[in-house]
């Protein structure tokens, strides 16, 4: 079986949108495919050493509430914490991994991460503010690998 | 004498654990080997196929039994 390959492209930095690229990478890993996800704008925050990512209902009129909030009463501060913790727990509870463990599980497999330079200049990031092992590059070290990629995702 | 080599509890996990987990035991084992995985997932059923397809292990029994679902897979 010659080796697949899957490019994702993540550019989103919310708690939720941060599960779609983790969940998908490890398992194409555990696949056997090569997998690299290239972190461009929000999606850097998957790279942050510390993970401490939030959701929000704002903005996001799909997401199941407990109960009917109108939308100013989602504005208010303490609400976006709300929101994050309860969604956290309500993971656990249901046995979704952690971000963290799926990140883990992807550095352990070998998907190679890529912080979008470009982006990492623009925010003000430092390297040092990232996790050991990733790359940095722009959109041409991003299609080096993605020309040739079986499946090519951006989300 | 059990038919199998190797048991992976995944009972509670949800996607994409059970199939990572799996993997990770299978890694650790001999050609020839049996896998048997017991998980809570109901998604885990198709995935495990699926994985049996991709991955060239052998899925040799997938069932449910008393609520949870218990694969068999032979390590290719």
């Amino acid at each position: 079986m010659s080796e697949k390959k899957l490019a994702i492209i993540a550019t989103k930095g919310s708690l939720d949108w941060a599960y779609p690229p983790f969940i998908l990478a490890s398992t194409a890993a555990a696949l056997g495919y090569e997998v690299q996800i290239f972190c461009t704008f929000y999606g850097l925050q998957l790279l942050r050493k510390k993970l401490d990512l939030k959701m929000s209902s704002l903005g996001n009129p799909g997401m199941p509430m407990p109960m009917p909030m109108p939308v100013l009463l989602q504005a208010l501060p303490g609400m976006q914490s709300m929101m994050t913790s309860m969604m956290k727990q309500k993971m656990k509870s249901k046995g979704v991994a952690s971000l963290e463990e799926l990140r883990n599980l992807c550095i352990e497999a070998e998907v190679k991460l890529i912080a979008c330079q470009m982006t990492v200049d623009l925010f003000e990031f430092s390297n040092d503010e990232f996790i050991d092992g990733i790359e940095y590059g722009g959109a041409a070290t991003f299609f080096e690998f993605a020309g040739e990629s079986d499946i090519c995702l951006f989300i | 004498m059990a038919d199998f080599d190797q048991e992976l509890d995944a009972t509670g996990l949800n996607c994409p654990l059970p199939i990572l987990r799996a993997k990770k035991s299978l890694a650790g084992m001999g050609a020839g080997q049996v896998l048997r995985i017991v998980a809570t997932d109901p998604g885990s059923v198709k995935d495990f196929e699926a994985f049996a397809k991709q991955t060239g292990n052998e899925l040799l029994e997938s069932k449910e039994e008393g609520g949870k679902f218990v694969f068999r897979m032979k390590k290719a």
